[in-house]
């Protein structure tokens, strides 16, 4: 399989990533490593995920999504995941993963919204 | 007794690779929809399947998904098998429980999949391989 990459866009001080392919183990662990990357790279506060194209999250990918928020809030910027659709949601709770620690948000304007919050509090 | 189980569509897909994990996730999907399954509960067996199927890769170094429209007196449902010829799971009850790994994740696959679904069922002989079986029913 060709190595795919997720585009990941910046507006201001934040990096807006929008899922819009089925993700699979390889393109999860690319999509981390850009974005921790990219957060270092560059004064970053914000990673908003914007998921709701996915069809489903499984434990790799939640996994996947609680490792970049940790990752991000160590480099200084705090993650929000938005979109998530609802029997995903309903689905990852009775996987067994509750994404304790991670932000969420209905969508991407809200999520800005949360972020902006966030990154004033700690300033 | 229980009615017999019959299968009235049946189609086989190779787990080798990532590729081949979403193959198999696409063709649940679809027949998922195909039967009218609700979104809910497409989502779940979807979710399983990716699990299991990973599995199937990650630890039983490859296997095949074998999946199935099934009936039974008036109900419909989707039945997938994944086989696997890899080292097996010495202990299945303990691999059951949350929370336990031996391949470095978080434990949560093969207790998370049988909460998804209806029916679930695992076979596993050491040195020969692994077989779990699902089954979500049209609610």
């Amino acid at each position: 399989m060709a190595v795919e990459r997720i585009p990941i866009l910046r507006m201001g001080k934040c990096l807006l990533v929008t899922i819009q392919v089925d993700m699979y183990d390889q393109l999860a662990i690319t999509l981390q490593n850009d974005l921790s990357r990219a957060i270092a790279a560059q004064e970053t506060n914000c990673v908003l995920l914007d998921i709701s194209a996915l069809e489903i999250v499984d434990s790799f990918i939640g996994r996947m999504l609680a490792n970049t928020a940790a990752i991000g809030r160590i480099l200084g910027a705090e993650t929000v995941v938005v979109g998530m659709q609802p029997a995903v949601a309903i689905t990852l709770v009775e996987l067994g993963l509750s994404l304790r620690g991670i932000h969420t948000a209905l969508d991407v304007e809200r999520g800005m919204a949360l972020v902006e919050r966030a990154a004033a509090a700690r300033a | 007794m229980n009615p017999a189980v019959f299968v009235a569509k049946e189609s086989f897909f190779p787990l080798g690779s990532d590729a081949d994990v979403l193959a198999a996730r696409r063709g649940v999907r679809e027949w998922a929809r195909d039967i009218g399954l609700t979104t809910l509960d497409s989502t779940k067996v979807v979710t399983a399947t990716s699990e299991l199927a990973r599995n199937a890769v990650v630890h039983g170094g490859g296997g095949v998904m074998c999946l199935q429209v099934v009936r039974q007196a008036d109900r419909q449902g989707l039945r997938a098998s994944f086989r696997d010829h890899g080292p097996g799971i010495p202990e299945i009850e303990l691999a059951m429980k949350d929370g336990y790994t031996t391949g470095g994740g978080m434990g949560i696959g093969l207790p998370g999949a049988r909460r998804l679904v209806n029916d679930f069922h695992v076979s596993s002989t050491p040195g020969v391989g692994t077989c779990i079986t699902i089954v979500r029913w049209r609610a």
